[in-house]
């Protein structure tokens, strides 16, 4: 039990209040705090400069706010919604599994599966997403029939391209394979990241190399590997707004701004948009801070084992969290204006 | 104990065991017999190639030369013939990994895997390598780990436990593979002097069972109590070795002489 636990050890019914444990340190120090007059300064900057911005957002009649929220939630806009969240998952979904792949056969002992992978990040790392994405759109022109046989044999399978690669699969194929190359650099680097005595531990255990990085490397480089692939994720929402070079013309950016086109009112649409990306980033935020909980499991000390009352143990997730940003140095101490980062 | 009595295969014979790391030769010839049920203490100065000797017994580190017999079994090699003249064919990752099983290790900084519990980690290696059910190998890590005395602390992660609690998991983890031969090294140097006694106390009763151990360690007390043998390395090779009462007690080599004056 921890010594937090004192003042309220036994069964405290509701009938009788809580007493507050008497203070076992005699003449606890209660020291005038230092005062930071410089923060309240630039809070006071902030605060001005916020309020001139949302004046400059009501009062100007230019952003059409009225015409903004009839958009808002109107049919092409809400399916271009649908459309990006579908591009985003899927591509980052396809994306993740390949560049896991990537990363493990960069590490290999096998030299040509360390040339495939090399080569492959070399390549889609190397062109510009965008010519990746028209390539992919045209590649019912390069190759108008795909086949599946034995090279110079028989064929077994054979699909018209078009059909087989409709404009939705291309744009996914195109920004995940893109993606790919990139996250594998970001696995590459978790992997290193992890103790090279946890997979010794596990040799002299006797585990194949397989199992090794499936329930030992893996679990602990997600650690590492989660933050930027949130980061990607995000960015991902933003870069799918590229799919017109396939072209496929339904995402949110293409449909916000064929509205525009038609009504003539390029601003608010514009609102429309950067309200709906700033909406989903959010989520994707939560998402991404329950993730990295979850693999943060057994690193962090206070995590409380087993049960435990929620109570208590969102309080020392909160201290756990907020020690490890100040641990990481990024924030100097915390303070009423210091940001958690959510 | 039975040291060297017996007329059987011995747990452990090296012969003429090298390792080179580059240019740096930092094992010249080591030889060594540890029979079974017997516990052998590795002494030295650091750099002297204890634990690399140690480390390539279960073939963490390739050996350069020589030969590692475990249980009659050569490690890390198949003997045969290539092109009509006897050779040496290296054993496939996988029969590597098998041939570890029947070796426990113990590190120096203990290695628990971070991500799981204390149970889990006693857990872990029963399930993916030697194939028991989840019940099975709880029900093993449960046992050990009331033996490491550590009954309360099974769902506590690592990072929650002392740096002796960690080590008497560590032993538990490496006992549930039903190991012939444990290896430590340098089990207790990354131990607050006050939690070394923990661990000797459960490696100590570990050796009362009857277990084949190599111990590399700098803790000459539990040399004199518990080891059979005592080995004493210096610069890549064994300078002196027999029964602990003499090596400890009236060394014949200057280098061991030099050593203990130094630890004791």
């Amino acid at each position: 039990m921890s010594t937090t636990d004192a003042g309220r050890a036994g069964p405290a019914g509701p009938t009788e209040p809580v007493k507050p444990a008497a203070d076992q340190v005699p003449d606890r120090i209660h020291a005038i705090p230092v005062r930071y007059p410089g923060r309240w300064i630039s809070g006071a900057v902030v605060v001005v400069i916020a309020a001139m911005a949302v004046h400059g957002l009501v009062t100007n009649e230019k952003f059409a706010w009225g015409t903004v929220a009839d958009y808002l939630f109107s049919t092409p806009v809400l399916r271009g919604v649908v459309w990006t969240l579908w591009l985003t998952v899927a591509a980052m979904a396809i994306a993740i599994v390949l560049s896991v792949l990537l990363a493990i056969m960069r590490g290999s002992a096998n030299p040509v599966m360390r040339w495939v992978s090399w080569a492959y990040i070399w390549i889609f790392r190397g062109t510009p997403i965008y010519t990746q994405l028209v390539f992919w759109g045209l590649i019912s022109v390069l190759y108008p029939r795909l086949s599946l046989g034995i090279p110079f044999g028989p064929e077994l399978l054979d699909f018209t391209t078009k059909d087989l690669v409709t404009a939705s699969r291309a744009a996914i194929i195109g920004l995940a394979l893109n993606e790919a190359a990139y996250l594998a650099e970001i696995v590459r680097a978790g992997l290193q990241s992890v103790d090279p005595g946890q997979s010794e531990a596990a040799r002299a255990l006797g585990m194949k190399n397989t199992r090794i990085m499936g329930r030992i490397v893996l679990p602990q480089a997600m650690r590492v590997i989660v933050p930027p692939t949130g980061n990607e994720t995000i960015s991902m929402l933003k870069t799918t707004s590229l799919v017109l070079a396939v072209p496929f013309t339904l995402d949110l950016q293409f449909a916000t701004n064929a509205v525009a086109n038609r009504i003539f009112q390029p601003i608010p649409l514009l609102m429309v948009a950067a309200i709906w990306y700033l909406a989903i980033t959010s989520v994707l935020m939560v998402g991404q801070h329950f993730l990295e909980r979850y693999y943060g499991k057994g690193f962090d000390v206070h995590h409380a084992p087993g049960g435990g009352d929620g109570g208590r143990r969102r309080a020392a997730r909160r201290r756990a969290r907020q020690a490890a940003i100040n641990a990481a140095g990024t924030t100097a101490e915390p303070g009423p204006l210091t940001e958690v980062t959510p | 104990m039975s040291a060297g009595v017996r007329d059987e295969t011995p747990m452990v014979e090296v012969v003429d065991l090298h390792k080179e790391f580059g240019d740096a030769h930092v094992l010249r010839g080591v030889d060594l017999t540890v029979p079974t049920g017997s516990v052998c203490v590795v002494l030295g100065p650091s750099g002297s190639g204890k634990s690399t000797a140690l480390r390539c017994i279960n073939q963490l580190e390739s050996i350069t030369a020589g030969r590692i017999y475990v249980d009659g079994e050569l490690m890390g090699f198949r003997e045969g013939t290539h092109r009509g003249a006897p050779a040496l064919f290296a054993l496939h990752p996988r029969e590597i990994a098998r041939q570890r099983t029947k070796i426990g290790m113990v590190f120096q900084r203990f290695n628990l895997f971070p991500h799981m519990t204390a149970l889990g980690n006693v857990v872990e290696a029963q399930v993916q390598v030697l194939g028991r059910s989840k019940s099975a190998a709880r029900a093993r890590a449960v046992e050990l780990l009331e033996r490491v005395g550590l009954t309360d602390h099974r769902d506590h992660y690592p990072a929650q436990l002392s740096g002796g609690q960690q080590q008497r998991v560590a032993i538990a983890r490496a006992l549930a593979m039903d190991p012939e031969l444990m290896l430590f090294d340098e089990p207790t140097s990354a131990l607050d002097p006050e939690l070394v006694g923990e661990v000797l106390a459960v490696m100590r009763s570990l050796a009362e069972t009857g277990m084949t151990m190599i111990v590399v360690t700098h803790e000459i007390g539990f040399a004199r109590e518990v080891a059979d043998q005592v080995v004493f390395m210096a610069d890549g090779v064994v300078v002196e070795q027999g029964l602990p009462e003499q090596v400890l007690t009236s060394p014949r080599e200057a280098r061991t002489q030099d050593f203990l004056a130094r630890v004791l």
